[in-house]
This record gives C-alpha cells, structure tokens and sequence, in this order.
C-alpha cells in the first residue's frame, strides 16, 4: 500500500531557519543543518526547504547551503526560492535536491512549469500556491511571498499547472500560516478535487492532531507543516503518532511509537499515570522473577 | 579476523551519466564507510569493488548520453567479464533491461532479460506511482538481509520493469504487482530510491556495499 505522507517545510531567511506568522512575522530557529537532521532521524517523509531570501538576492536556491545540506538528509528534498530557469533547476538538482519547487516565475511565466517537466519530468516539479480568502469569501492566489495578487482561483491556477505537466501542487494558506488553527479543509478539499496530481496540504497546523484533517477531510495526498515541528523533540514521530490513531496509513518506523499516549491542548505529550506506571513496574518485576 | 573484514573498505564507482541526483547515492555510501568515486571514465569503473547505476529522467535520453560518453560497452565488459556486482537504482535499473517502450523503443544494457512498460492503472490511481510504498520480498539475501516484507522504499517512476519471475527479487502493490527489485546473479535493481528512504534505505545499500567487499573478505575470515 502506498502510504501517505508528512513533510516538514524548512523555512530558510537570511541562512537561518525560521517560523513564520501570516507571511510577515518570522521568529529564527538556528542554523539548518540541525533541524533537517533531527527530522530526517524522526520518519519525517520528504522535506520540503524554501530558501525565502532567494528572491530578494535575485537567484535561485543558495548551493554552497545546499550542498552541505543534502549530506544530512536521506529522505526526499524538495527546494524552492527565486527559481526561474531550466538552469537554476539544473544547478539546484546538482547540489542535491530532488524536486524544485516554483511559485512567483511560475505564476509570472507559465511555461516555465512544461520547460522544467520536459527536461526533467513531471514529478520534479512542484508548484506551490500561496492562497488566501478575500473579504467576499472567494479565494485567490498571491505571489511573491503573498504580497501580489494574481486575479486566479485556485482552482483555476492548480488545473492550469497540472496540465502545464507539473506533478505536485503545495497548497499553502496565507490566512492560516502561523495561526494553529489547523488547515483550511474546504481550500484544500476544493483543489484536492479538481487536479488528479497529488496536493500536499499545508498552513495552519497547531496541533498534531490537525494532521489528519487534511488528509481524511480535505483528501490531500501528503500533508506539510513548518512551525509546530520545532522546539519539540520527536516531533515528526509524535505527528505520525496522530496520524495512526486516525487511521490514516503512515511509515513508522520508529522504535518509539508513542501507541496509546496522551497530548495536552498545546500537544506536549502527558505523562503516564501513577497506576499505569505501577502496572508496567509490576509486569517488569514479574518477567525479571519468571 | 573480523577486524579485517570490518577495516575494509569496498571501493563504489557511481556511474554519471548526466541524469538526476547523484549526490545523494555518493553521500548515502560515505555515510556507509566505502571510498567513492563518481566518475564517466571506464578505468575508474573497473578499479572499483562494484558499481552502481543512479538515475532519474528519461529512458531515451539516458541510453543516449551513456552512448555518448561510450559507457555501455564498459559496463558490460565490468558485469559479464570482471564479474563487478552492479546495482541499478529507478531509472538504473530500468537501463538493465533489454528494451523500454517510453518515449520510442530503445536498446537497454540486456543485463536483466526483460522490457520497460508504462504503469498501467485505473483513473483512481495517480502516475507517477510516487511515494513510500511496501515491499513484499522473493529474494531475501543478499539484498535484503534483515528487512523484511511490509517495510516502505521511496519509489517515484512512471515506467515499470517486467522481467522473469526468477529474476524479481521484491514486488510492491500500485493497484497490481510492479517489480520492485530484480537480482540477476550480480546485477541488482531497484525501482524505489535507497538513498533516499532513510534508515532502511541505508541499510539495503549497506547490504550491497556487503557484496561489493564480497566473497574475497568473507574468505580471509
């Protein structure tokens, strides 16, 4: 069975990582080399790194980071930041991603989408699309770290790229972005239904239980968060955890499986009661006897 | 005399022939201990312990630019002659086969007796089959050592390989059975990525990187 599957989008500012309010506030984590390395060693599937000051410098995804970079993970990169050309993909797939994402050259130039999937196939390229509510309740996508709007739908713009050969969309929702409110399922559900490409999930998360919404809810194929994912120990595990319980079908393959454990409201994981831990003292006791 | 066996290092070329993310194979082997090189050079080639065919893109292509930097000659001598285990990753293992279907018919390098098909699914399933995806094992050693039926690969690939059933050493389910892992005597593949599936991944290639320092380490002991 194919499972599905939880990413963890790493967002880099100035070489640092970061996690975003709105798209306007950004609180700075560290240096990138940790985050990815405790991610890649707690199950997280794919990552997803978006370098966010690419564009302000006028280039694609910084190499000499990613290179250094791409020695610690062993799941599946995908890199995004100021991508316009086949070139750029090409040298961002040198320094060891897998998939490039593209949004702003995207939107600007969309041929851009069919250049990069005919020289490098369709499941290489990933357009993320940054959405966000207006006041009559009608979506539209923004560009340019979602400070320009564009005038489509996201429907209309998701469909666009897919038949333009692209083979995942990034749905991220502006509103949501910071807000732990947990996805926007009627955003998602909406695209999730009107492209056959897989749609990755993202925005909102607050709680590891929001996970599985975007996937039973809104029918997303994978599903992304940034900020919850810091500061926590195993937080990829604990969010796969969620998942089981739900029923959606995840990898864990963790020797550490948290079956059975409880969270509190800001998802830090309770500790066990005193009987139960008498329980499992008493069942140590009797093994060690027997 | 184990010590022996541990301290050495097999020695790995990856074979570059301008397509995909090879990096990230050359970084998955230093993390196992072996001396790389990635290299287009025949001799380089035959120096090393064994060698490993990476790949993303197309079929057609990839045949073209191994053509054209003259590799499919010396990799053929390298397997059928020097008798070098080779492992073929994704796109890699499909060049093994004869022919592939995608894009045109194409010549492959014949080390597995078989063809290249497209994916055939209903409108329920999506292509490229792209994610992680379960292993059912025919062939547990020496690929796949200690894993075992259930664990998830990384598979992203539009086209699949058929070949003899004695030659599959996995399948995965994508609606119907797709080869997963092939072994021909020496000639390995695989259609998901190990370099990519994290620690499971890691331990398949370190299973292989075991043939490659093979049977002369296992001798001494």
């Amino acid at each position: 069975m194919l499972k599905k599957r939880l990413i963890a989008t790493l967002l880099v500012r100035d070489r640092l990582i970061v996690q975003s309010f709105g798209f306007k506030k950004y609180l700075p984590i560290g240096r990138p080399r940790f985050p990815i390395e405790f991610v890649v060693r707690w199950d997280v599937d794919e990552i997803v790194l978006l370098d966010m000051s690419a564009s302000k410098r006028g280039t694609g995804p910084d190499e000499a980071v990613l290179e250094m970079l791409s020695q610690y993970c062993y799941v599946p990169l995908t890199v995004g930041g100021g991508i316009r050309d086949v070139d750029e993909v090409r040298r961002t797939i040198r320094a060891g991603a897998d998939k490039v994402c593209v949004n702003t050259h995207a939107m600007a130039r969309p041929p851009l989408i069919t250049e990069i999937a005919t020289v490098f196939g369709s499941q290489c390229v990933v357009v993320s699309i940054d959405c966000k509510r207006e006041n009559s309740g009608e979506y539209q996508v923004y560009t340019d770290s979602g400070s320009r709007p564009s005038g489509k739908s996201p429907v209309e713009w998701a469909t666009e790229c897919a038949d333009r050969g692209a083979g995942e969309i990034f749905l991220n929702s502006i509103d949501r972005d910071g807000s732990r409110e947990g996805y926007d399922t009627a955003l998602i559900g909406a695209v999730a239904n009107a492209v056959k490409i897989p749609v990755i999930a993202c925005g909102g998360v607050g709680h590891f239980k929001h996970f599985a919404a975007g996937i039973v809810e809104a029918g997303a194929s994978a599903v992304a968060a940034a900020n919850i994912f810091h500061h926590v120990e195993h937080s990829t595990i604990f969010a796969k955890a969620h998942m089981l319980a739900s029923g959606v079908d995840v990898r864990l393959d963790s020797v550490a499986k948290y079956r059975g454990r409880e969270f509190d409201d800001d998802g830090r994981l309770l500790m066990l009661s005193a009987e139960r831990l008498d329980d499992i003292e008493a069942n140590h006791l009797s093994r060690a006897d027997g | 005399m184990v010590r022996e066996r541990l301290m050495r290092r097999p020695h790995i070329a990856i074979i570059d022939y301008g397509m995909g993310n090879i990096r990230s194979v050359h970084n998955a082997l230093l993390r196992l201990g072996c001396t790389v090189v990635t290299s287009f050079r025949p001799e380089d080639m035959f120096e090393a312990d064994a060698l490993i065919l990476p790949g993303v893109g197309a079929f057609g292509e990839a045949v073209a630019n191994l053509k054209a930097r003259e590799l499919i000659e010396p990799i053929q001598r390298a397997v059928r002659d020097e008798g070098k285990p080779l492992l073929g990753i994704c796109l890699g293992m499909q060049l093994l086969a004869e022919t592939s279907e995608e894009g045109g018919v194409f010549e492959g390098l014949s080390l597995v007796r078989g063809e290249v098909r497209r994916i055939n699914v209903s409108a329920n399933f999506r292509i490229p089959h792209m994610g992680w995806n379960t292993l059912s094992i025919k062939k547990q050693q020496p690929l796949f050592g200690q894993l075992a039926d259930g664990d998830a690969f990384y598979f992203v690939h539009s086209y699949q390989l058929i070949c003899d059933s004695d030659d599959v050493a996995a399948t995965t389910t994508y609606e119907s059975d797709i080869v997963a892992a092939v072994q021909h005597n020496h000639v390995f593949g695989v259609q998901f990525h190990p370099e990519r599936s994290q620690r499971k991944g890691l331990e398949l290639l370190r299973n292989f990187v075991d043939v490659a320092a093979g049977p002369a380490s296992q001798a001494k002991c």
